[in-house]
Parts: C-alpha cells; sequence; structure tokens
C-alpha cells in the first residue's frame, strides 16, 4: 500500500487567519497544554521518550531522551531554547509553519517547558525573517492575553514567560551551542562539549535546545498518544515530519507525511520533475547530506535507511536538480556558502573552506586541473571529523558524495576547459546568462595560491 | 562620509534610546542577551550600525566598544556604513541561483548599477546577495527588507526596485501589505513590534502544495484512539475525513545507526553520546 500524506502540522495552514489563536483554538488548541498540566512532568518526558520522536533539525537526536539528560533541578533556573535558526540551504519547513501557526509552536514551548521545570523559554528566530518574527511576537502576547502563558498557567500554579529573540544573520547559530553563545550577546561560536546545554547551556544553567518541529509535534503527542504517533512512520523514525521539496519539480511545496515515505512517491505527489526531465541529482536533507541520484528514489526517508545508503535524512530539505544542472557549479555554490559561514573558531574548518572554494571555483571556470580533485579530496579529509563542530563535516558532504557519483563531470570541466552547461537551460525562465560585476571574486585565474 | 549622518545621540534620541534599551534588557535574565537586539535598536534610529551606536550598547550593558564591535562585525544584517532604505536580497544559494538566481542578481546588479552590499546613488537600494532564506520551494527568492518576494524572475524584481526607488508602496509576496524601510524593520527586529502582524497571508501555494493535494485525495493523519484503518474511500472534505491508510509501507526497513546530521545539530559523532 502506497504511503500518504499524514497532515498534522499542516492540517490547519488553509483555515482563514490561521495564524491567529481564535483559529488555533478553533482547532483544539492549548487542549494538549491542559491535559499535559494535570500530569507529572516526568509523564511528560516519558510520554515523548515512547512516542519515538527524534529531533526534527537534522541530527535525529531522540527528543525525550534530551530532556531526560537534566539534571535534577537544584533550585535554580532551567531553560528551553527552541531552535529557530532555520538556515541549512534547501530548509524550508519551520519558516512557513511559524508564519501560519505560531501557536502550535508555543503550546509545544509551555508543555516542553513544563515537562523540563523551566520557566522562562527563548525562540531563537533567525532575523532575516521579518513577519514571521512578527507573527511570534504577537502570537505571545495572545497567549499570554489568554493565560497559556505567563504567571500561573491555566491555573496550575506553573508559571512560564517566553522571550522570542532575533538573530542577526549567521548560519552557524543554527549550531546549538553556538545558538547560546549568540543567545548571551556574544560571537555565535560553538562550544567545546562536555560539557552539553543539559547540564551547562544558556547562562551555564541546565538547557533542552529543540528544533522547532520537534517542539511543535509535542502538542499531538500529548494529546493523541504515543501508539498514535507510532502508528506512522518506522520502528525507529516514529511520527510523521514536514517534507520540503524544492527545485526541479513540477508543484514544489511542503509534503507532511510519515517518516519512511520515498521520494519517488513524493515526486509521484508533487508532480514529478519538471517537464518529464530526469532527475539527476538530489539532497535528501539540505546542503550538508551527501547527494543521492536517481538510484535512490526508493530509499525510505528515515534516518536509518538514509544512513545506510550513504547520506543522512537531515532536516528532509529535498532539493531537486534534474538533467540540466551543473553539479560542478552547485557544489561550488554550496562550498562558498559554507567558506561565508564558517565562523573562525577552528582551523580546519576556517581554512578547509577557503580552500575548498577556491579550488572549486577554479575548476568551475575551466582553470582547474586533474590534481586539483584530489586536492579537494584531500582537504575534505582534513575537515571531515577534525572540525570544532557540524559546520565543517557539511561542508564536505556534497563535494566528497559529488566527485564519486559525477567525476566524469568534474574531469570534462577540466580537459574541456569551461563548464559545459548552459545555466540558462537549468533556470525557470529564459534568459540570456551574463557575467555579473562581482562575479569575478571567485574562480578567476590566477588567484589561487598567486 | 557616513561618521556624522546620524543625529547625535543626546537630547529626545537618547532619552527614546535608553528607554527601550531598559525594555530591551528587562526581556532576559542576563542584560548582556540583549546587545543583538540593542544593535538593531541602534540601526533602527541611525540606518547602520554607527561608532555611537557601539559607544550606547556598550555603556548600557558596561561592555567595552571592543565587545561590542566584535558582535558586531560578527552578524551579516549588522551594517558598517549607512544601508539603503531599502535592503534587497537575492539568494544566490546553490537552489536559487541554479532556478535563476544568478540571473536576477546581474539584471539588478546591472539595472541599479550596484554590485553585491553597495547602495544606489539616491540611497534607496542596497543590493545584496542573500544566503538561504528558508523558502527554496518557492525558488527564486529576493528578500526586500527581509520580506519575502516569491517565484522572481529578471523582470519581476527590476519592477520592484523601479516602484521602490519611485516610492510606491510594495507588497512583498508573503509578508506585510507592504515592505518598510530598512529602519522600521530593525525596530521590529530589536522586538518592538509594529502591529503589522495580522497582514498579509498565512501561507503561499507551496507551502499548501501538501495540505492541497491531501484535501483533495482525502487523505489524512490518522484519528486518535483509532480503531484498525478504514479501508474505504475518504471523501474529500478534508479533515473530518477518516484515515484512509494505516501504518506506512516502509516499517520494515533495515536499520542502521545514523552517521550524523545539518550543521542545525550536532552531528558527525555517535549520537548516542550527544546530549
Amino acid at each position: 500500500m502506497a504511503t500518504t500524506l499524514t497532515p498534522v502540522l499542516s492540517r490547519t495552514w488553509d483555515v482563514n487567519r490561521s495564524w491567529g489563536l481564535d483559529a488555533y483554538e478553533r482547532d483544539g488548541g492549548y487542549d494538549a497544554l491542559r491535559k499535559a498540566l494535570t500530569l507529572p512532568a516526568a509523564d511528560l518526558v516519558t510520554m515523548v521518550k515512547d512516542a519515538g520522536l527524534r529531533g526534527r533539525g537534522g541530527a535525529g537526536f531522540p527528543t525525550g531522551l534530551k530532556w531526560s539528560f537534566l539534571p535534577a533541578p537544584d533550585g535554580g533556573p532551567r531553560y528551553l531554547v527552541v531552535n529557530a535558526d532555520e538556515s541549512e540551504p534547501g530548509t524550508c519547513k519551520d519558516i512557513p509553519l511559524m508564519m501560519a501557526n505560531p501557536q502550535v509552536l508555543l503550546e509545544g514551548v509551555a508543555i516542553t517547558s513544563y515537562a523540563i521545570g523551566c520557566n522562562h523559554a527563548f525562540i531563537y528566530l533567525r532575523g532575516e525573517v521579518l513577519h514571521v518574527y512578527r507573527r511570534l511576537l504577537r502570537a505571545v502576547e495572545e497567549a499570554y492575553a489568554k493565560g497559556y502563558l505567563g504567571k500561573d498557567v491555566l491555573g496550575s500554579g506553573f508559571d512560564l514567560d517566553v522571550t522570542v529573540h532575533a538573530g542577526a544573520g549567521a548560519y552557524i547559530c543554527g549550531e546549538e551551542t553556538a545558538l547560546l553563545d549568540s543567545l548571551e550577546g556574544r560571537r555565535g561560536q560553538p562550544r567545546l562539549k562536555p560539557p552539553f546545554p543539559a547540564v551547562a547551556g544558556l547562562y551555564a544553567r541546565p538547557t533542552v535546545v529543540n528544533n522547532v518541529e520537534s517542539v511543535a509535534s509535542v502538542p499531538s503527542i500529548v494529546a493523541n498518544g504515543v501508539d498514535w504517533f507510532r502508528s506512522m512512520g518506522t520502528e525507529k523514525s516514529a511520527g510523521y515530519g514536514l517534507f520540503s521539496l524544492s527545485g526541479h519539480v513540477t508543484r514544489p511545496g511542503q509534503y507532511e507525511a510519515p517518516l519512511g515515505i520515498t521520494l519517488r512517491e513524493l515526486l509521484d505527489m508533487a508532480g514529478g520533475v519538471r517537464n518529464g526531465n530526469r532527475l539527476k541529482f538530489w539532497t535528501p536533507g539540505g546542503s550538508s547530506t551527501p547527494l543521492f541520484t536517481d538510484e535512490h528514489l526508493d530509499v525510505p526517508l528515515d534516518y536509518e535507511s538514509v544512513g545506510a545508503a550513504g547520506s543522512m535524512l537531515g532536516t528532509r530539505a529535498l532539493q531537486i536538480f534534474d538533467e540540466t544542472t551543473c553539479v560542478v557549479r552547485a557544489i561550488t555554490r554550496w562550498a562558498e556558502f559554507y567558506a561565508h559561514e564558517s565562523c573562525g573558531k577552528c582551523t580546519p574548518c576556517r581554512e578547509g573552506t577557503y580552500w575548498l572554494k577556491q579550488v572549486l571555483g577554479r575548476i568551475e571556470a575551466g582553470h582547474g586541473t586533474q590534481e586539483d580533485l584530489s586536492v579537494l579530496l584531500d582537504v575534505c579529509d582534513n575537515i571531515l571529523g577534525r572540525s570544532f563542530c557540524a559546520l565543517g563535516d557539511g561542508a564536505t558532504s556534497t563535494i566528497t558524495s559529488g566527485i564519486a557519483l559525477f567525476r566524469d563531470e568534474f574531469e570534462a570541466h577540466i580537459t574541456g576547459g569551461r563548464c559545459p552547461f548552459d545555466p540558462a537551460a537549468s533556470a525557470l525562465f529564459d534568459h540570456t546568462p551574463r557575467r555579473s560585476r562581482d562575479r569575478a571574486l571567485t574562480g578567476t585565474p590566477g588567484t589561487v595560491g598567486a | 562620509m557616513a561618521s556624522t549622518a546620524y543625529e547625535p545621540y543626546e537630547g529626545e534620541k537618547l532619552e527614546r534610546l535608553e528607554r527601550d534599551a531598559a525594555e530591551a534588557t528587562s526581556r532576559y535574565p542576563d542584560p548582556r542577551s540583549a546587545l543583538l537586539p540593542l544593535l538593531h535598536l541602534v540601526q533602527s534610529e541611525d540606518g547602520y550600525v554607527s561608532p555611537d551606536g557601539i559607544a550606547f550598547c556598550a555603556r548600557t550593558l558596561g561592555l567595552s566598544t571592543a565587545e561590542v564591535s566584535a558582535v558586531a562585525t560578527f552578524y551579516t544584517q549588522y551594517k558598517r556604513h549607512p544601508n539603503g532604505e531599502y535592503t534587497v536580497g537575492v539568494c544566490t544559494n546553490t537552489l536559487c541561483a541554479v532556478m535563476g538566481g544568478d540571473a536576477i542578481y546581474d539584471e539588478l546588479s546591472e539595472h541599479l548599477g550596484v554590485g553585491h552590499d553597495e547602495t544606489t546613488e539616491d540611497g534607496k537600494i542596497t543590493l545584496e546577495r542573500v544566503e538561504c532564506n528558508a523558502a527554496c520551494d518557492y525558488a527564486p527568492v529576493m528578500m526586500v527588507n527581509w520580506e519575502f518576494f516569491d517565484n522572481q524572475t529578471p523582470t519581476s524584481a527590476t519592477d520592484v526596485v523601479d516602484r521602490l526607488r519611485a516610492g510606491e508602496a510594495v507588497a512583498p509576496t508573503r509578508g506585510a501589505s507592504s515592505v518598510c524601510s530598512f529602519k522600521q524593520m530593525s525596530r521590529v527586529l530589536a522586538g518592538f513590534s509594529d502591529g503589522r502582524a495580522d497582514e498579509g497571508p498565512a501561507a503561499g501555494e507551496a507551502t499548501l502544495a501538501g495540505l492541497r493535494l491531501a484535501r483533495e485525495k482525502g487523505w489524512t493523519a490518522p484519528l486518535p484512539d483509532a480503531t484498525p484503518p478504514s479501508q474505504e474511500e475518504a471523501s474529500p472534505a478534508g479533515k473530518a475525513a477518516p484515515p484512509t491508510r494505516g501504518r506506512p509501507s516502509s516499517t520494515d526497513t533495515p536499520a542502521a545507526p545514523p552517521t550524523g546530521g545539518t550543521a542545525d545539530t550536532p552531528t558527525g559523532r555517535d549520537p548516542s553520546k550527544e546530549a
């Protein structure tokens, strides 16, 4: 039986003014919080553990287990910090979720805070989404006014303040310890672990950092139960998730489905690759995950299966590229991104991403040598596993997988002395490409080692 | 040229800033957490992070100006020279670039006569290449003062900047009913609501693509306390319909340890050791 979509978080997105508290309450919003407040906090932790909810921000760490790592209360503050810094290239699920229904996130925040004994929660939103910040600020106002937040939440005796905090443009702040440094008013650079945030997080106090979609999934588990959640997905990758299709697909968008659905099934729902073209390569979970090709159309999109096939489920950011796309161009652009976003704290990432960008730039421009390919692989080898955080690891994913899958295309740039692809063919509109005034920053001969 | 392009930090302006800064710091257990909001606040007054603005943040939080500068220079949204009234950012990360973002950026750059992080002579537009802005299903994407302009073309993008330069009200695809100025935006990012949250749509077409299909097919999540999955075809009535499917077909997939994740979360190691 084919898998079908299971709208849970997205269920109300087409309702009139779906972002408002009225619409959310009409849909049963905050019933889960009412129920949660009647239960012992420890039962909620157990419930989320038993449900098998795993972190929806990329790594897939079990959410309930993360909560349970907090040390026993010592009378001091404990914090929940929601990671709403969605910036992984290709990832576009949390932002539309918060735009259309910020209240479900706040209900999740309230339940999670109660479960872990937190009285002040923070939502760290990337700064580059103005209207989402407006919606979150308004949602918090509305929730306070109705007693879902603030002193004595719904008469339970539980107090909860929520602060929505806007970042200021830095991909690295999606890394949870960099996010905490940023939230403390510092440069967003990752911290050495251990200690983990559970022990010494925000202001060196016990802290849970969870992704938006993870937290927003909590109310549905509390409302509908562990068995309900586990009736979707696979044994080890339970539940539903937002799958984000983008790129050369007929109907790009958000498709909420059980984990374990395949790209073949999703593409079928989305009208296939545009113009009946062939699928050339895709990312299962953003630009930090190794590339897949049309040979991977039937890999179940759950943590285990994608891992076994050599990539990572990541954020379920399915970026689809058809045969008109130059894979060298795609990978070079991602490499430029990582070089730009490397925080500079550790040498392998700071220097390594710089050189990856330079070498890829000259290959793309047709000035590379055969030796450059081994240089790339060698640099990747020196970054992967040797960087301070996962940003460096992620920078190598598409390069090593891309060379393994499309070595002949890299070589064609080298032997042909130019890119064999027409960039206009991969665009959505007809145009004649021109070289922009500052594109020459990369890929020019003579800049490397000069 | 820029050092005197803003009002001095005195009188009413200083009082206003001190009042706002007190509110911003009150949101946090540790006042230093308000540094990012305060830098946005400074930009809302001066149009960039001015030297006096840095000194104001330092004085407010008991930091050195070097400490404040170190933070301000880390984040791309903080501007070191006066910004235009509108930041126009074209996504040229891979997905958008391939779908046409490169062509849009090139067209705008030619049309406006400025390159990355440069401002038109009339002070209206600062052009930027921006990184992925979490709207890939609307590629190619352009941001104007961090409001979404989805599914752009070179023509639509040049039309937007022409209207902005002409002083017209311009509506984003998903956002408020018109884009505000860089200074107004910065004030919101400092945490001061402008009351415009209820403007604009909840979602665009791509956001709703899966939901629309589910409605059309009568697909829903399983009902709670459910009964075994029903085999009958559901009506297209949407969420009132019973689920047509139970457990998906992929429950017996081979298990393997996850090998990591993305930079959103700690990875690349044994996740069981991650807290």
